[in-house]
C-alpha cells in the first residue's frame, strides 16, 4: 500500500435510489497511467467528482499522497496537488491561452491577497506557464484569446492548465471528447509524451486511446469497479464482456462478424 | 529535415506599445479629464455656480458607480443594494456631526469603516448565492437599511437631516469652498479609478475576474474563490462609503432617500451604460446618465418616458456600454 498516490476504499455515493457510486475500491500507483472505461451511466462522472471533490460521498474514504482528503474542498485537493481537466471545456474566455495557464500557476504560488502588482507582467507567473503550453505544444498561441482557439486547441490548454502546477496526479475526464481522429491522434500523442512523467487517471469513452496508453484499466458499471487490470486481461474478462456486449470489436473480437459499432459505447 | 513553421504571433492585448498609442478611447478620456479640470473657470468667469454643482454630483456618483464597477463589471457580482454604502457613507458623517463630533478626520473614516462592515455581512450572507438571489439579496438588505434610516426619530426619520456645518481638515481644505470641495471630488475619483485600475490587474484581481468567467474552474485549479469575492465586496462598500460622506457633504443634508432602492439601480445603468469593466465607464457613464437627467427634466415633466427607451437600446444594442462603442466592436 505505500507506494499508492490514491487509495480508495468503499466509496459510495447514493442520488435518491440511484447508486452510482457502490462501495467503489480502487487505486493508483506512483507514475501510473491508469484508465477508468464504462459504459454511459457507469458512474464515471461520479466517479470524478468524488475524487475532485465536487461531490461529497456518503460512506467510504479517499487517502491521497498518505493523507486523508475524504472531506476537503476542491481547491484543498488541488493545492495538495490533485488537478484535473473538465469534459466540457472549461476555461476563461475572455483571457488568453497564457491568462489561462497562468491563473493555474497562480493558484499554486500562495496567497493572491496581493492588490498593486502587475499580474500579467510577473515571470514568477508567466514562466512557468508558457512552459506549460509549451509541453502541450500550444507555445505559440500563448497570446490567442481562448475564444479565437480551435476545440483541439482547447482540450490541449485543458491539459496545459492541469499541468501548469506539477500536480501529482492528473484526472483528465474524457480529454478526447468531441476530437475529430487528426485531433484525437496528436492527443494520444501528447498524452504518450505526458505518460512516466507525471501519474495519471484517464477517464475516456475512446477504447483504442485507453488500450494504447494505460499500464492498468478499471471497468465501471453501474456504480461498481467490475474488473481492473492490463489491458489482455480486461478484454479477456468475462463480466466485462457482458458489459460491453455488442461493442466486442473494440475488446479484440475482429472476427465477430465485421459489424461496426460506431466509436465505442456511449458515443452518440 | 523539414522547415518547421511557427505561426505568427498574434499581437498580445497589452503590449506596452498600444497603451501609448493615441486611441479614440484615450482622447476622448483626455478630453473629459482636461474638461474636468478646466471645469471651474466657467463659474469664476461668469458667475454661475450651477454647473459646478452639478458635475460635482457627477463626480461624486460616479465614485460609487467606480466602486459598483470593481464587483459588478470585473467580479459579475451585481449588487442591487449598493446605494446602501452611499446611505452609511452619509448617515456616517450627518450623525457624527450632529452629535458635535465634526472633525473630517473622524467622519470620514468612520463612513468608510462603516461601509465596509456592512459590506463584509452582505456579502457573507449574499455571495453563498448567485445570480438573481444574489441580486434579491443585495437588495433585500438595501431596503432593510433603508427602513432602518427611515427609523432613526434622533435623526430625521423620513424626513432627514439637515448638516449644518461641513466636516473640518484642521485648515488642510476648506469644504464649504465649492471649488475646493469639487476638485477634491475630482481628485477622489482619479484616486479610486486609478485604485480600482491596480486592483484589477494585480492578481487580486485575476482572481476575481476568474471567478466571474468561470468559478467552478477557479476552485478546481486550487481558488478558495469565496473569500477572495468577499474582499472585493468589502473594498467596493469602503470606496462607495466614501462616495456617500461627499455625497452627503455635498447636499449637506442625508435622508432614507439616498439609499432607496431605485438609486441602487441607477448606479446600475450608470456602470452599463459606460461599459461593463471599463475603468474610466463608470465616469462616462455617470456623466451621461446625469446630464441627460438634468436635460430631459427641462424640455419635458416626464425625462424617463425618454431616458427609459434610451437605455433599453444601449442594454440591447451595444455591447461594452459607451467605452464599447469608442473603442468599436470589442473582441470576442
Amino acid at each position: 500500500m505505500a507506494d499508492m498516490l490514491l487509495a480508495v476504499q468503499g466509496l459510495t455515493k447514493r442520488f435518491g435510489g440511484v447508486v452510482a457510486a457502490d462501495a467503489i475500491d480502487f487505486d493508483i500507483r506512483h507514475g501510473e497511467f491508469h484508465a477508468v472505461i464504462g459504459p454511459n451511466g457507469a458512474g464515471k462522472s461520479t466517479f470524478i467528482g468524488l475524487l475532485a471533490g465536487e461531490i461529497a460521498p456518503q460512506q467510504g474514504n479517499i487517502r491521497f499522497a498518505g493523507g486523508d482528503i475524504t472531506r476537503l474542498p476542491v481547491h484543498r485537493r488541488s493545492r495538495l496537488g490533485l488537478a484535473r481537466s473538465f469534459q466540457i471545456t472549461s476555461l476563461f474566455a475572455d483571457f488568453t491561452a497564457l491568462d489561462n495557464v497562468a491563473l493555474a500557476v497562480q493558484a499554486h504560488r500562495g496567497h493572491s491577497f496581493r492588490f498593486w502588482r502587475k499580474a500579467r507582467g510577473d515571470e514568477e507567473l508567466r514562466a512557468p506557464a508558457q512552459a506549460a503550453l509549451a509541453r502541450v505544444g500550444l507555445g505559440h498561441r500563448a497570446a490567442t484569446r481562448v475564444g479565437k482557439l480551435s476545440h483541439g486547441e482547447h482540450r490541449q490548454l485543458e491539459i496545459a492548465m492541469a499541468l501548469a502546477a506539477n500536480p501529482r496526479l492528473l484526472l483528465l475526464d474524457e480529454p478526447m471528447a468531441g476530437m475529430g481522429p487528426d485531433e484525437s491522434a496528436r492527443m494520444v500523442a501528447l498524452l504518450q509524451g505526458l505518460k512516466g512523467s507525471v501519474t495519471i487517471l484517464l477517464i475516456e469513452h475512446d477504447m483504442e486511446a485507453v488500450f494504447a496508453l494505460a499500464d492498468r484499466i478499471s471497468v465501471l458499471v453501474y456504480g461498481r469497479v467490475i474488473a481492473s487490470g492490463d489491458a489482455a486481461t480486461v478484454k479477456a474478462d468475462p463480466a466485462v464482456r457482458e458489459a460491453y456486449l455488442g461493442e466486442q470489436a473494440y475488446l479484440g473480437e475482429k472476427s465477430a462478424g465485421g459489424q461496426s459499432a460506431g466509436r465505442g459505447p456511449g458515443h452518440g | 529535415m523539414t522547415a518547421s513553421f511557427d505561426p505568427p504571433l498574434e499581437p498580445t492585448l497589452d503590449t506596452p506599445r498600444q497603451s501609448l498609442r493615441l486611441t479614440p478611447r484615450i482622447a476622448l478620456i483626455a478630453l473629459v479629464l482636461a474638461f474636468l479640470v478646466l471645469l471651474p473657470l466657467y463659474p469664476a468667469l461668469t458667475g454661475n455656480t450651477f454647473v459646478v454643482t452639478l458635475f460635482t454630483r457627477i463626480l461624486i456618483l460616479a465614485i460609487g458607480a467606480v466602486s459598483l464597477n470593481l464587483i459588478m463589471g470585473y467580479g459579475g457580482m451585481v449588487s442591487f443594494g449598493h446605494a446602501a454604502y452611499l446611505g452609511i457613507g452619509g448617515y456616517a458623517v450627518g450623525i457624527l456631526a450632529k452629535e458635535g463630533i465634526g472633525s473630517g478626520f473622524v467622519q470620514w473614516p468612520v463612513a468608510i469603516a462603516a461601509a465596509a462592515l456592512f459590506a463584509l455581512v452582505v456579502g457573507a450572507l449574499s455571495l453563498r448565492t448567485r445570480g438573481v438571489y444574489f441580486i434579491m439579496i443585495t437588495l433585500a438588505f438595501g431596503q432593510m437599511i433603508y427602513y432602518v434610516a427611515s427609523g432613526l426619530d434622533r435623526y430625521g426619520g423620513d424626513d432627514g437631516l439637515t448638516i449644518y456645518h461641513r466636516s473640518t481638515f484642521g485648515g488642510l481644505i476648506d469644504l464649504n469652498d465649492k471649488t475646493a470641495f469639487y476638485y477634491l471630488c475630482l481628485a477622489l475619483l482619479i484616486g479610486s479609478i486609478y485604485l480600482v485600475w491596480r486592483i484589477v490587474n494585480s492578481r487580486f484581481g485575476q482572481v476575481v475576474q476568474g471567478a466571474r468567467s468561470n468559478e467552478r474552474r477557479m476552485r478546481a485549479i486550487g481558488f478558495p474563490t469565496f473569500r477572495y469575492k468577499l474582499v472585493a465586496f468589502v473594498i467596493a462598500g469602503a470606496l462607495c462609503g466614501l462616495a456617500g460622506a461627499l455625497l452627503a457633504t455635498h447636499t449637506n443634508f442625508i435622508s432614507p432617500a439616498m439609499m432607496y432602492w431605485t438609486r441602487s439601480g441607477d448606479l446600475i445603468v450608470m456602470v452599463v451604460l459606460g461599459g461593463l469593466g471599463s475603468p474610466f465607464g463608470p465616469l462616462i457613464g455617470a456623466a451621461t446618465f446625469l446630464l441627460l437627467q438634468e436635460a430631459l427634466s427641462r424640455v419635458t415633466e416626464y425625462p424617463d418616458l425618454i431616458l427609459g427607451p434610451f437605455l433599453l437600446v444601449v442594454a440591447l444594442y451595444v455591447h461594452g456600454g459607451i467605452d464599447g462603442l469608442i473603442q468599436g466592436r470589442r473582441d470576442g
